[in-house]
């Protein structure tokens, strides 16, 4: 029986290609000059140069973290190239002058842009290693006018909202990856909605590293103004590689009055493979801040990649009534190691926050759910729910909770509950007593467990996430 | 109902079984023709829940001897679930809950495969939910259950026709109810014994296993078995089970005059 369960959870990675595209590559290391050169590239101005070098002061003043539930080796951060970008042949003017060895790997990875988009709906900003290649449905977005395109086009296009807002939620000296990330960001996603617009439709990112030895540091900076809404949506792949790669991103959102912002993601960085070679350091500081009175942010995250994941999408509940929400499914396999969870800083009257959060642990895999829940004194009548559930496949993986609660205000509600599970083999034989086969079995005790979070994803988004999930566990029972 | 020239369902030969090493199952013999019912009966660790597991295919019990034969074939070469395909049925003395997923979608899923794998036609949602309406009167079940997660906070007694409800869909040839008496009140111990009752027919056979005789007033079975230490010590009708209950388990060793070849023939 837990043969069949071994199976299911040891499928391989579908993503592991390389594409074989030209890369402009910065040398390895980290210091001033790779700044300035960074900052050159990108033709930035003064102020942004200045914002990368007080970053790079703080970055170097901090150490590495290591609170973190996870084990990984000293990482030498002069071993990195902090600039790859794909070589492009000419500038390019629209999505059909887009080599088409990008657009190949795009298919692979199941994103037809044309296609997707246009079937979709889907409006799609692409990274490739740190360089954003080409935006989709951007002039369809400005008649409301929306503006979606890379951080960097952004820079140029619409510096005052960039300089207003980057760095606001998230500071350059937050903590010591996004002090990294301040320094050396090359790329990510820009994402305005102006008052009173609803955005008509999903906006995608999807995320690509694809030479080895590189690291990718994007940022994503998303506003909405007053009234405003908007769903966005991110995934991200990675070929495989023996050697560990470090992926630190930032994500900034920031809602004003009765505005909301989505914020989905399925992530499927290379995990490494099954005795723990190789993968992504997928270490991440993302952020929103409900500025607003009546706001609202909402993270759902599918975390199923990675070797070390180690993130906490939060919500600055600022705004009177704003409410914050934080979905999760981690899922880890073989020697995969994720520490993840929330925080929820209620500051606002009538604040509200939900945490549901879902592990799956198989393999020799550790899971940690990390979240705090803080109530500032001023937050008179806050409400937090938080629920944990864990489950274990097999009897070589590990999960944990770790909830801290801070309240200071007497009025304020919590509530945390957590469980932990196991596939046990009498739930699968109950299955098979029904005539039903231990594949199905699975997929359906898991997309049943990871139920709750997987209803606030957006449809197409949702198929993606129960697929991923049936392919990551497929064969590990039986 | 006994027929002696209906078919012979299951016919076991000198089963020994393991768990976790230690012996349970010392040399169990047993014949079923369709159209039966069948009791077996004795204390607890005599070893028949385990039989009824290992009947069904569960991974934990090990079989280290002898033979059994279901509707023709090896039940051995068969893996639990093509088992269940080839209608054995087992209702779970303690059915286990599966949080998110829902009744509704767990029956479909079960019900259709097995259909298909008897070359029969499949349900959409709508047929089938038509359909499973119409068998939950039959154990007196809310249609609520069927939105509500598999087994997911349901009493001891709504468990237990859920599992009835299962083999009402299910229709199998050989059913096998693992103390499905225990944890009923009397009124849930009438329908689930009144369900039994009529999706039993001169073409399956019920074996059920129980501690109690109060079951077998509403189930009347044709042969009682009793069994002890892993063997069945003694077969006889259905008045067997009021003497166990005058007498109690012990009453057995003192008689004499015992015999466990009334099933053969």
């Amino acid at each position: 029986m837990s043969a069949v369960l071994q199976n299911l959870v040891n499928q391989p990675y579908r993503h592991g290609f390389v594409t074989e595209i030209e890369s402009d590559i910065a040398p390895k290391g980290l210091n001033e000059e790779i700044i300035r050169l960074i900052s050159s590239k990108k033709n930035e101005p003064e102020w942004l140069l200045a914002f990368r070098l007080q970053a790079y002061e703080k970055w170097l003043s901090m150490t590495e973290p290591r609170w973190q539930n996870v084990k990984y080796p000293e990482i030498d951060f002069q071993s990195i190239s902090y600039y790859s970008a794909p070589k492009p042949k000419k500038k390019l003017a629209s999505m059909d002058e887009v080599d088409p060895e990008l657009l190949r790997t795009f298919e692979k990875l199941g994103v037809p842009m044309h296609e997707r988009a246009a079937l979709a709906g889907v409006a799609v900003d692409v990274i490739f290693d740190s360089v954003s290649v080409a935006t989709t449905y951007k002039e369809k977005l400005a008649e409301v006018g929306i503006i979606f395109c890379s951080i960097s086009e952004a820079v140029h296009t619409h510096p005052e909202l960039v300089k207003q807002y980057l760095g606001t939620v998230v500071p350059t000296g937050d903590n010591f990856y996004a002090a990294l990330n301040s320094a050396v960001f090359t790329d990510g996603s820009f994402c305005f909605i102006p008052k009173g617009v609803k955005c008509p439709m999903d906006l995608s990112t999807y995320f690509r590293i694809n030479t080895e030895g590189s690291g990718q540091f994007e940022r994503t900076l998303i506003i909405a103004e007053e009234g405003a809404s908007v769903s966005y949506l991110e995934g991200c792949t990675a070929p495989r590689f023996d050697t560990n790669q470090l992926h630190a991103a930032v994500v900034e959102l920031i809602a004003l009055d009765n505005a909301e912002i989505k914020y989905s993601t399925v992530q499927n960085w290379y995990a490494g493979d099954e005795k723990g070679v190789g993968g992504i350091y997928n270490f991440v500081t993302k952020r929103g801040l409900a500025k607003g009175v009546n706001s609202r942010i909402s993270w759902t995250q599918v975390e199923t990649g990675s070797a070390i994941t180690w993130k906490y999408p939060s919500c600055i509940l600022r705004g009177d009534n704003s409410v914050g929400e934080f979905y999760s499914v981690a899922v880890t396999n073989n020697y995969q190691q994720a520490d993840t969870g929330t925080k929820m800083i209620h500051i606002g009257r009538n604040t509200r926050s939900t945490i549901v959060s879902k592990s799956i642990s198989a393999g020799h895999s550790n899971s940690s759910y990390r979240g705090l829940v803080r109530v500032a004194p001023t937050a008179e009548n806050a409400r937090n729910y938080s629920q944990c559930d864990s489950m274990l496949i097999g009897d070589q993986c590990g999960a944990n909770t770790f909830p801290y609660i801070q309240v200071n205000n007497n009025s304020a509600k919590v509530e945390h509950e957590a469980s932990t599970s196991k596939i046990g083999e009498d739930q699968l034989f109950y299955f098979l007593q029904r005539g039903i086969g231990a594949e199905e079995a699975v997929s359906m005790i898991i997309n049943g467990f990871c139920k709750e979070v997987f209803q606030q994803l957006p449809m197409e988004f949702a198929v993606e996430a129960t697929k991923l999930l049936s392919f990551k566990l497929e064969g590990s029972v039986g | 109902m006994i027929d002696q020239n209906s078919k012979t369902l299951l016919e076991v030969r000198g089963l020994h079984a393991n768990v976790s090493g230690i012996e349970i199952l010392k040399g169990v013999d047993l014949t079923v023709r369709s159209g039966e019912i069948h009791a077996i009966m004795g204390i607890n660790g005599s070893g028949k829940s385990t039989f009824a597991k290992i009947l069904a295919g569960h991974p934990a019990y090990e079989v280290t001897a002898g033979t059994i034969i279901f509707n023709d074939r090896n039940l051995f070469d068969l893996d639990p679930e093509e088992r269940a395909r080839a209608g054995v049925f087992l209702a779970f003395q303690y059915p286990i809950e599966i949080p998110g997923v829902a009744n509704n979608q767990f029956l479909r899923l079960a019900y259709n495969t097995v259909q298909s794998q008897r070359g029969k036609e499949e349900l959409d949602p709508l047929e089938f939910d038509d359909f499973v309406r119409e068998k939950m009167k039959l154990l007196e079940m809310s249609p609520d259950f069927l939105d509500r997660s598999v087994n997911e906070g349901f009493s001891g007694g709504e468990k237990k026709r859920n599992e009835i409800l299962q083999m009402a869909l299910l229709e199998p040839k050989l059913a096998i109810l693992d103390e499905t008496d225990s944890g009923l009140d009397i009124d849930a111990l009438r329908i689930v014994a009144n369900g039994v009752n009529q999706l039993t027919n001169k073409d399956n056979a019920t074996i059920l296993v129980t501690h109690y005789q109060r079951l077998l007033d509403y189930i009347v079975p044709d042969y009682v078995h009793v069994m002890e230490s892993g063997r069945i010590i003694k077969t006889s009708g259905k008045e067997l089970a009021k003497e166990l209950e005058a007498h109690g388990y012990d009453w057995i060793n003192a008689d004499d005059g015992c015999s466990t070849t009334g099933v053969r023939a």
